[in-house]
């Protein structure tokens, strides 16, 4: 393996932001090759900007790197002006901490977030100058992997990828390196490939697809089952039952270029209990498992002053649910951060409620630019549907807070095309904004909400994985409805998510092997970068599925019965398909389902299947509105706005 | 104490861009531990202030900047020998700290008192002979158009007046030959990369101007050019320079 980098130095000058392809970021380990070790280069199929800041990558990238036996390196899509440079001198994907070519690497591996980057994906194996179909590889090309939250259901890549990783990979990329490092050791023998993968299929948590056999009915799925007895007939996930033994990153890697997200970045905890049957995320990841708090305060004690950042993320699905968040937030001055200069945290993906605002106001140092709440449905009927059990009161209580704190500027996020979703549901957004603006002007005159909508794609491993999408003539139509409603709301601005964007994203969302030749012609036809607006073009998809013959309103718009075979049927997330089954049947009888942290169990299956139970701190649910438990999930309805002034704000928080 | 800061900015770390360097320079006095003086109102910036920009992908011997530390600070003159070695720790790779001396007082900012800029450039496919004609040609030219952009606005200008001196650069450890210019920055200054295109025409100037290394920083006192701070001579590594 030799360095790249003076064959790239020259393209440097002539690309934007070449500092995006340099490394030698602050907190970059230097990876130590040798030939015994087993060489990872962890890809993200985004650009530097957003893929630096991603903690998965860095997590394993430390990992890796602080094992005898592995090493690894980093690597980003880089941008079209780069790409056309390097295929036209003929220089490939390469890596950005030692700029070694991704070919010489053993595993090439791909964290995935969201579903328009798949094109990215065979672009990037493409550049590496690998053949881009796994059944082509030979003992000579890395292995290539998927993992990350889309690995769920990586069956739109199945052609593409060697193995698929299922969940947490703090412990599986040890397991994994363990095998390929008995292989190279064996020799690396011609016709060992099929061998090794074979291998690695009984690592738990690896899934290799060109071990499974997929047969079709008709458009319909019947079963996808594996060739051989010892490989398993249902993979389940990976979970690291106790957060507290993994303290990673311990040295967070901070970029010498502007990215997403600019700030340092604790995981508080892992998973979420609050059952939002829309969001795959909360889903996936159960059960929850907090950080021992003192250990939150030395990871941003360390990582402040390694890095030189002067704000800290604190992160998770709901950080608001933390059960140390007001021990460790009120730690957070310079005194207990050995730091020169106040500390600043941020609160991502903020509850909605006043004792949430007032945290978030006591924490976020003097910077009052805006806050985000997420009440994704317009109508307490909706969103007891989607169980995101947030009160009227509780949204008009965290902007009432916000407003007279000082903040000037609130955003709602919303989700159009829900299940049950009727146009009094759609205009409920525009009444919430409106509302929420109008309290705001008690306070400031320059109170404005943004509404940001995006269309709805049901995922896999969620309740709503039986869901037909609505179609882009029907996501449109919603749109304008709240833009045409909220024409004459003064101080309330709409931004919508294309919907034609959101209707590409259900065909790899839920689609099955089928699916990869698609893939494959939106990629040669120059379909790269599909969630960047400038890149994605809609005909190039219908074109592609009808090219396939298949059916989009097959793959996307169709509800599903409850005894279709699905794709992802034999992946597990540990969540019993019939829980699911039952959740999907409350939701459509509009009965919410309060959080099983705090309440009886609903059998699920994650905790029991795994032998893991949530790990929270404190047995008392978390101060705040009607998303604690004990929530009277009678109220809701109509908050008259006028009502709430007379009364106090919330005041739990201040004692 | 506001205090004047030279350092270097070589390697990999040249392909970020200037305010990049301010970002570099934000979180570096962070993790040196030093306090610095905030700017009052609504959003309260820490006293930092950057003088003319690097181009992205050019090095540089000679990049200065300007801080204030907090009253309470607890850093005094003797501190500043020291200092300099935290500071080159706690920035990137490529970062050398080579001079901190306390600011005169009532000195204009950089940005308005520098007035030349010393450049060295390896050129990439230009063999000896064909520079040291250039290089006649261009001093002994009245006149030198140049066609440029900037903002989207194409012109035609005259940029012999912002060449003040113009010779070959001795050759360390690099084989190809070396421009080396005195640049004026008033007005609308002239970059090494056009500096090269207007004395190469028929040649690309990105791929001409391979190496641009910025060597000094110039500014004006009692009609006399003089440095900004002088470098010390044990901490930099000069790897080129002037005769």
């Amino acid at each position: 393996m030799t360095s790249l980098w003076a064959r790239v130095e020259p393209l440097l000058a002539r690309v934007h932001k070449p500092a995006r392809y340099i490394g030698c970021e602050d907190g970059a380990m230097t990876p130590r090759h040798a030939p015994g070790k087993v060489s990872w280069l962890l890809a993200y199929p985004d650009t530097y900007e957003i893929g630096l800041p991603n903690q998965g990558l860095q997590i394993l990238f430390e990992i890796l790197n602080d094992r005898d036996d592995s090493v690894a390196e980093r690597t980003y899509a880089p941008w079209n002006d780069l790409e056309a440079l390097m295929r036209e001198r003929g220089v490939p994907l390469f890596s950005v901490d030692t700029h070694r070519a991704a070919g010489d690497f053993d595993l090439l591996a791909f964290g995935l977030a969201a579903e328009l980057v798949y094109t990215n994906v065979i672009n990037m194996i493409d550049l590496a100058g690998v053949p881009i179909h796994a059944a082509r590889r030979d003992e000579l090309h890395p292995l290539v992997v998927l993992g990350g939250h889309c690995a769920f259901n990586p069956e739109p890549l199945a052609d593409f990828v060697d193995l698929v990783v299922l969940g947490e990979g703090e412990e599986v990329v040890g397991d994994i390196t363990e095998v390929v490092r008995q292989w190279k050791a064996s020799g690396r023998t011609p016709g060992s490939r099929t061998g090794l993968l074979r291998e690695l299929s009984k690592v738990p948590g690896v899934y290799v697809p060109s071990m499974y056999e997929v047969e079709y009915d008709g458009p319909a799925l019947r079963a996808v089952t594996p060739r051989y007895a010892d490989v398993p007939a249902v993979v389940h996930k990976r979970t690291v039952a106790d957060l507290g033994q993994w303290p990673y990153p311990k040295h967070p890697i901070a970029p010498l270029t502007e990215v997403v997200h600019d700030r340092l970045a604790v995981e508080v905890f892992r998973g979420c209990t609050r059952g939002c049957r829309f969001c795959q995320a909360g889903m996936i990841t159960r059960p929850v498992r907090e950080r021992p708090a003192e250990q939150v305060r030395t990871m941003i004690q360390a990582g402040l002053r390694s890095t030189g950042y002067d704000t800290v993320s604190l992160t998770s699905l709901s950080t608001a649910d933390f059960s140390g968040i007001e021990q460790v937030a009120r730690s957070l001055n310079p005194a207990g951060c050995g730091t020169a200069d106040a500390v600043n945290i941020s609160l991502p993906s903020l509850r909605v409620d006043a004792f949430t605002v007032g945290l978030a106001g006591e924490v976020s140092g003097g910077r009052r630019s805006g806050l985000t709440f997420a009440p994704e449905a317009g109508s307490w009927r909706l969103r007891q549907v989607i169980n995101k059990l947030v009160t009227e009161e509780d949204l008009y209580g965290a902007v009432e807070s916000a407003f007279s704190q000082g903040w000037h500027r609130a955003k709602l996020y919303f989700l159009t095309g829900l299940p049950t979703e009727a146009d009094a549901d759609t205009y409920g957004i525009v009444d919430l904004a409106r509302n929420c603006v109008q309290i705001g002007r008690r306070h400031t005159n320059r109170a404005s909400v943004t509404v940001s909508l995006g269309g709805f794609v049901p995922k896999p491993h969620t309740p709503f994985q039986w869901f037909g999408q609505n179609t882009t003539a029907e996501l449109r139509r919603k749109v304008q409805l709240v833009r045409d409603a909220s024409q004459k709301a003064r101080g309330v601005t709409v931004k919508w998510h294309d919907p034609a964007a959101t209707m590409a994203e259900g065909i790899a969302s839920r689609g099955d092997r089928r699916i990869g030749a698609v893939m494959e012609r939106v990629w040669r036809d120059g379909g790269i970068f599909q969630e960047w607006s400038e890149f994605f073009r809609l005909a190039r998809w219908e074109d592609a599925m009808a090219a396939e013959g298949l059916s989009i309103d097959w793959y996307v718009h169709r509800h599903r019965d409850q005894h279709e075979v699905l794709p992802w049927d034999h992946l597990s997330a540990g969540l019993h398909k019939d829980f699911l089954w039952l959740d999907w049947q409350d939701a459509l009888a509009e009965h919410g389902l309060p959080d099983c942290r705090w309440t009886p169990c609903y059998d699920c299956g994650v905790c029991t299947g795994y032998g893991i139970e949530h790990v929270v701190a404190s047995t008392t649910p978390p101060a705040g509105g009607s998303q604690g438990t004990g929530q009277d999930l009678s109220r809701g309805g109509d908050v008259p706005v006028a009502l709430l002034s007379r009364r106090p704000v919330v005041t739990e928080a201040t004692p | 104490m506001k205090l004047r800061i030279r350092h270097t900015k070589l390697g990999k770390v040249r392909f970020t861009s200037h305010r990049d360097t301010a970002r570099h320079w934000e979180r570096g006095v962070r993790k040196a531990g030093l306090r610095l003086a905030y700017s009052s109102g609504f959003t309260p910036r820490p006293r930092l202030s950057f003088g003319l920009a690097l181009p992205t992908g050019a090095e540089s011997l000679a990049e200065f900047l300007d801080l204030e530390l907090a009253a309470d600070s607890g850093v005094g003159e003797s501190d500043l020998d020291g200092l300099r070695s935290v500071l080159t720790d706690a920035l990137p790779m490529g970062y050398e700290v080579t001079c901190i001396a306390p600011r005169e007082p009532g000195s204009p900012s950089l940005q308005e008192d520098v007035v030349q800029c010393e450049w060295v450039i390896a050129l990439a496919g230009v063999s000896a002979p064909h520079l040291d004609d250039a290089v006649a040609h261009l001093l002994a030219a009245p006149e030198v158009l140049l066609e440029r952009e900037r903002k989207g606005q194409r012109s035609t200008d005259d940029v012999r007046p912002a060449v003040i001196d113009l010779s070959v650069a001795p050759a360390v450890d690099d084989p190809r030959p070396h421009l080396c210019a005195m640049l004026a920055t008033n007005g609308r200054g002239l970059r090494p990369t056009e500096l090269v295109a207007a004395m190469f025409p028929a040649l690309d100037p990105v791929d001409t101007a391979a190496r641009v290394l910025r060597t000094r920083q110039l500014i004006e006192r009692d009609g006399l050019c003089q440095d900004i701070l002088p470098a010390d001579p044990v901490a930099t590594r000069a790897p080129l320079g002037c005769a």
